[in-house]
């Protein structure tokens, strides 16, 4: 498939922000049973908030400039009986509203303590928000997935890998930068992200390489023979029927040489899983924000190498059909 | 229940693109707005087409066979570009089986053509919606038209006959019987996608008697003939055997 930028931005910078919003949820969670100390809701939380929003709405943005007629957009949200593409198209505002709700309580500090445990333990209104939050945000990772995981002919995607590798590289992005945000809003908390971030990091690179592995052994279902539906092991295409290239010949290739190709691999192996694990332990013991950034920048742009390669390793049927003028 | 469908004979289909053409001349003129046509004279043309003619050589030389393969949107039954469209803009037809695109829902966002195996679901690139094959059903249904032009455009336009167009729901239609007798097939049948167009294979008349059959060793008519014997002069038994 052809990688599209716009659809790289979407997924890329909607997963830093779900995985953002997940990280402040679990420290607020922790914080309620006081296992962390409590941050101040304006500085930490509200700020958070605002962060995830802005990935929120950057990848909302990126997404207009995938649809051939962006006016229409409001349309794609009445076939949720059916559509993946229909169903994420409701929950991401739905997630984004959320967020913002949950923002602006932390923000106005309007965060009344529903009850507390003889343990001391507080349940606060922002936290129940936070979690139907965090609710949404793996609803819209498992609706991003399975866009690509339900297209049963794309083998490379057909696979539950999809949903999870999205979900788990969403993730650790995100608590990259709640590591690097928290060394600077909330100190304390900073060396728990930045834990977590590692683990994240790891659990994504094994579940990503297993998808890796699962496409390295793929066996095609559809051949030049059941394309066709002509017996002979020996079929070749001499003309597409047509000379200058169509929607079929550019949407569903990746027209990149096989060196890139095949580098792009490494490359994201490395920015993704690499570098970003050494420079946050590097963060973590120096306690700099700026390395911590860095980190998050460093894997930032591993995920884009790694959403490009997962769209043109995706091999789909109809290129049978195209592949000689 | 009626299913329409194209059943293209790949048994006379010469590659000539009459399909391809008139397809392009009828549907651009049409309701619905041109189909692009980008650089049609210069360098890189490209453009939106419902139909395509591809050939493809089957063996190696000297041994080849050439194909010619119109593809076109094969009007699946249970067609996997419907459901996962998120506007509703993809539907397929219940009184008629025809896959359509409603060009003023279509956002373009290209899910459609994804979830496509075969490939025939081309973006518009002016008007940016999603085009496919309509089975000409702004002509099919056209009563100003004489009965015998309420076919598709290519299917009226090909010198061979080798597009057929009727409902295969139908077990006594034209279309049926053929696909029934000349071993119609679907493409691509490992996805369940169930096409309703179909494809009639390359047939060749051979003959199937060994040399060997043409003369009956047993023919009855024969057996008062008299049995082969050895020439006259030739010697006998009772020349080479001493009693």
């Amino acid at each position: 498939m052809h990688p599209a930028f716009s659809v790289i931005f979407l997924t890329t910078l909607i997963g830093a922000g779900q995985g953002l919003f997940l990280a402040l949820i679990t420290g607020q969670s922790y914080a309620a049973v006081q296992l962390l100390p409590s941050q101040d809701s304006t500085q930490f939380y509200g700020n958070g908030a605002a962060i995830v929003m802005l990935f929120l709405i950057g990848g909302l943005i990126a997404s207009f400039f995938h649809l051939g007629r962006p006016e229409r957009a409001w349309r794609a949200a009445s076939q949720w009986r059916t559509s993946w593409l229909s169903r994420e198209v409701i929950v991401l505002p739905a997630l984004m509203f959320l967020v913002f709700v949950y923002g602006v309580m932390h923000y106005f500090e309007w965060d009344t303590v529903l009850f507390t445990t003889k343990e001391g333990a507080k349940l606060q209104v922002t936290l129940v928000v936070g979690i139907i939050g965090a609710l949404a945000t793996f609803l819209l990772f498992l609706c991003t997935g399975m866009i690509y995981g339900c297209l049963k002919f794309l083998q490379e995607w057909h696979s539950p890998l999809t949903v999870i590798n999205y979900t788990l590289l969403g993730t650790a992005s995100g608590f990259v930068l709640a590591t690097a945000f928290a060394n600077h809003n909330a100190p304390e908390l900073m060396r728990f992200f930045g834990i977590w971030a590692t683990i994240i990091t790891i659990a994504a690179f094994i579940t990503r390489s297993a998808s890796l592995i699962r496409n390295s052994r793929i066996k095609a279902k559809s051949t030049m023979q059941t394309a066709l539906g002509v017996r002979h092991n020996k079929i070749q295409q001499k003309a597409m029927g047509f000379m200058g290239g169509s929607v079929n010949t550019r949407d569903f290739f990746h027209h990149a040489s096989a060196i890139l190709f095949k580098s792009m691999k490494w490359v994201f192996i490395v920015l993704v899983f690499i570098v970003p694990v050494i420079v946050i332990w590097y963060g973590i013991t120096e306690a700099n924000t700026t390395v911590l950034l860095t980190a998050f920048v460093i894997q930032y742009i591993g995920l884009i190498a790694e959403r490009w390669f997962f769209f043109a390793q995706a091999n789909h049927p109809q290129n049978l059909y195209y592949q000689t003028i | 229940m009626t299913q329409l469908a194209l059943i293209i004979d790949l048994n006379v289909c010469v590659g000539c693109h009459a399909c391809v053409t008139s397809c392009k001349e009828w549907n651009t003129s049409g309701s619905a707005g041109f189909m692009t046509d980008e650089n049609p004279y210069s360098k890189d043309p490209t453009g939106t087409f419902f139909n395509r003619v591809q050939t493809y050589e089957i063996g190696e030389f000297p041994a080849t066979e050439t194909l010619h393969f119109p593809k076109s949107c094969l009007h699946c039954e249970d067609p996997p570009c419907v459901p996962v469209c998120p506007t509703g803009a993809s539907y397929k037809r219940k009184e008629d089986g025809i896959v359509l695109v409603d060009y003023d829902k279509c956002i373009g966002c290209r899910y459609c053509s994804w979830a496509c195996p075969y490939g025939v679901r081309e973006i518009d690139e002016t008007q940016k919606v999603m085009k496919k094959c309509t089975l000409c059903v702004d002509r099919i249904y056209d009563e100003e038209l004489p009965e015998s032009e309420r076919k598709p455009a290519c299917v009226l336009a090909c010198p061979t006959s080798a597009r057929l167009f009727g409902d295969v729901h139908d077990s006594e239609s034209d279309v049926s019987v053929t696909i029934r007798e000349e071993g119609g097939y679907q493409l691509m049948p490992e996805w369940g996608t169930k096409p309703a167009n179909h494809y009639l294979p390359r047939r060749k008349t051979r003959m199937n008697i060994h040399e060997d059959e043409l003369q009956r060793a047993d023919n009855p008519l024969k057996k008062e003939e008299r049995g082969p014997s050895a020439p006259v002069d030739a010697p006998t038994l009772d020349d080479s055997t001493s009693w």
